[in-house]
């Protein structure tokens, strides 16, 4: 579904990404994984299409599309989800009012017919229970004076209307407390099926105790150092990045 | 250049839709202003002598005063000699009845939007419709007769009403209240005039519809609101005129008058023609708009929308004279391009415990100037006056200006003042944000405008507010910053 070939990418006059490879499979959860610094959320914002990075070299194919040459709003409706690590507040705007928008632009994209009020509010109906969140949340302006758990459960819930084919979630877990978490975690598992896929990204093992993924992959400096199974997430635990970039050095 | 910009640049450089002209025969007077033209205006109107009269004393004191130069707007001196005062389509007898209307003119309208047809007409809404210097139809008049309630124009009113007219013209804008309320009292052509007895609340809502058609000429209404003791009315006005490159002047007055325990809510969305992307053209929109709170217990509530007019240059205003009276002020001011905007308020509080609220929302963009400039005065009398005012600013771009001019005077200690205000611009994240949910950049910048500006969006009537939000998307088509 996602493959990516080392692609390079900076901000300004900083190198960010060197050269990085990934593949995605639908079904597969991808853990992305690396100190601060590493280019984690920098990888997220690229795939996402923020224009504020200029990728320099290699080639992303999303679903037989080159990802590059898409917009980010067409990124989005062909079926790219990025869960903030920094949801912006859009004040007078309820999450209601922007969901509607979003996804009636993205059915009319796909050449359906956009929701009625009636069949909208049914499908919102269902989605706040599986991810449990409550209405009035999504009745108040968009992530305005929200905690950060409601803002993190709000992507959730937005992820959960857009049924995305990929989605990333960029640092999720950063100011959750415990519950927060479960409450995230068990949304995303419960949104995850064989044909979609979801990349995780994280600075902390605790949220793969809860999202479980197929593999992990260490970022540093740029570039994908390391690969293996949920173990080396716990091995990181254990153990820091040090060793890693020790490896790195040697290398 | 960044994409964000070019979304902007497109989004705000779309057409103005209304700016066509139609044919329609018109009698006119000569171009420039003297007591002559004035006694022609007069009588043209069959007006009685005590109205002439009056026009000719503002005339006068008119030539002594001096253009204000106080706003924050820039525009080349206006030869007011070199404008035509008086332009009415022709209509070969007193129309009657609305078969007896040019076809044109109701064409006019009905491409405005505007049914004036029986058949057509929107429920629920009374129209008085006025193109150029005179009003050409009033909707829904034996219905609201029935009331008791007067719905005319202004020149019906005062044939058929001298002694309303008389009495509450220039009562609340006195005729030397500033230059342009001058100029408009001497020469003013047409306009709407209601009146509304005790305690009846108007069934409908009321509206006039404002259409500048002839070339070169100033259009000079005159608006007359008066409640009397418990009556309740919501009056909307719109206005539209064609695209052309010389600057046209409007300059109209709009007076409110309150008794006791009355309630009026005036409601505007001004779409009169910009001027081209390069400033070029557009209307000078020179208004003075005010209420007096007469009776104890009344309330004057303003709205608008502003979102064309090369030059703004307006302070709806509420006296609060009564006790226990209140005055509201809800405004969206849009510039965009070259557009100059310097709008506010006034409250002035002269009662015990009077209240005044005002919500402003300036948008800039383009190479606009947005001014806020808004007054609250408590005077000495006024016992437990409170104040709550927030003025917020809206940056798009970084070639647009915004500005806030409060200005506050208390002469009784018992006030209570709050003023907020704030500076946004619309950020490149909040933009990200939506166009990762799958939504196109020009309906990211709708969406977040009119989410900022829903506070007084939610004061328009229904009918009013869809027409707002869409003509706050179209005035910004192609500013994303």
């Amino acid at each position: 579904m996602l493959s990516i070939k080392n692609l390079t990418a900076k901000i300004g006059d900083k190198q960010i990404l060197n050269g990085i490879n990934l593949d995605v499979k639908p079904g597969e959860v991808h853990a992305i994984m690396g100190p601060n610094g590493s280019g984690k959320s920098t990888l997220a914002s690229v795939l996402a299409g923020r224009e504020e990075y200029e990728v320099t070299g290699g080639e992303v194919d999303f679903l037989g599309k080159n990802l590059l040459e898409l917009s980010p709003e067409d990124r989005a409706r062909e079926g790219m989800f990025l869960a903030f690590q920094y949801p912006v507040e859009i004040p007078g705007v309820s999450t209601i009012n922007f969901m509607k928008t979003a996804v009636n632009q993205i059915l009319e994209y796909r050449g359906q017919q956009p929701l009625d009020a009636v069949s909208f509010l049914k499908v919102m109906k269902e989605k706040m229970k599986l991810v449990e969140i409550d209405q009035s949340l999504l009745n108040r302006s968009l992530n305005e004076g929200f905690s950060g758990g409601e803002k993190k459960r709000n992507e959730i819930f937005q992820m959960a209307m857009l049924e995305p084919k990929l989605a990333i979630l960029d640092e999720t877990d950063s100011g959750l407390d415990i519950d927060a978490l479960k409450i995230v975690s068990n949304g995303v598992n419960k949104l995850r099926t064989k044909s979609n896929a979801v990349i995780v990204v994280t600075h902390y093992q605790r949220l793969l105790d809860y999202i479980v993924p197929d593999f992990v992959h260490v970022l540093y400096k740029g570039k994908i150092v390391k690969s293996g199974t949920k173990e080396l997430a716990l091995e990181l635990e254990a153990k820091g990045y040090d060793w890693i970039k020790d490896e790195v050095a040697v290398a | 250049m960044s994409k964000d910009n070019q979304v902007l640049e497109e989004l705000t450089s779309k057409e103005y839709e209304h700016g066509w002209t139609i044919d329609i025969e018109t009698d006119s007077a000569p171009k420039g202003l003297n007591e002559g033209i004035i006694r022609f205006i007069s009588a043209k109107k069959n007006e009685p002598e005590w109205l002439l009269e009056w026009r000719l004393s503002a005339f006068r004191q008119w030539i002594k005063m001096k253009e204000p130069k106080w706003p924050n707007v820039t525009y080349p001196p206006i030869d007011y000699q070199d404008l035509i005062y008086y332009s009415a389509p022709k209509q070969k007898a007193k129309v009657k009845n609305l078969e007896d209307v040019d076809p044109e003119l109701i064409k006019t309208f009905e491409k405005l939007g505007i049914s004036l047809t029986e058949q057509k007409r929107l429920t629920g809404i009374a129209v008085d419709a006025v193109i150029d210097s005179v009003s050409v139809a009033t909707t829904y008049k034996e219905t609201l007769a029935e009331l008791g309630i007067i719905f005319c124009s202004f020149s019906e009113a005062v044939q058929e009403h001298p002694e309303l007219v008389k009495k509450y013209m220039g009562s609340v804008v006195p005729v030397n209240d500033n230059y342009f309320a001058a100029l408009n009292s001497a020469v003013f052509t047409d306009g709407s005039f209601c009146y509304i007895p005790k305690g009846v609340r108007c069934p409908m809502e009321l509206s006039t519809y404002f259409r500048i058609n002839a070339a070169n000429t100033g259009q000079f209404e005159r608006t007359l609101i008066v409640a009397d003791e418990g009556a309740y009315v919501s009056y909307l006005e719109g206005c539209t005129a064609p695209m052309r490159d010389e600057n046209q002047l409007h300059a109209a007055v709009v007076e409110i008058y309150a008794m006791k325990d009355a309630q009026v809510k005036y409601s505007t969305v001004q779409n009169w023609y910009p001027g081209n992307k390069e400033g070029k053209g557009g209307i000078y929109n020179f208004v003075t708009k005010r209420g007096l709170c007469f009776g104890d217990g009344s309330k004057i509530s303003w709205t608008q929308v502003e979102t064309g007019s090369a030059i703004t240059w307006k302070y709806p205003s509420c006296i609060l004279k009564g006790d226990n009276s209140m005055g509201e002020f809800y405004s969206v001011a849009v510039t965009n391009n070259y557009q100059q905007a310097d709008t506010g308020t006034k409250m002035i509080h002269i009662g015990k415990n009077t209240k005044s609220r005002i919500v402003s929302k300036g948008i800039s963009a383009g190479h606009s100037q947005n001014s806020y400039r808004g007054q609250v005065h408590i005077m000495k009398r006024a016992e437990n006056a409170r104040n709550f005012s927030q003025c917020d600013s809206l940056l798009m771009g970084d070639q647009c200006g915004a500005h806030t001019f409060p200005y506050i005077d208390v002469e009784n200690n018992s006030a209570r003042i709050e003023h907020e205000a704030t500076t946004s611009k619309i950020g490149e994240d909040q933009i990200f944000y939506c166009l990762q949910r799958g939504i196109d950049e020009e309906s990211a910048v709708a969406l977040i405008v009119n989410g900022y500006a829903k506070e007084v969006l939610n004061q328009l009537p229904m009918e009013f507010a869809v027409e707002a939000q869409k003509l706050l998307a179209l005035t910004l088509e192609g500013s994303v910053g």
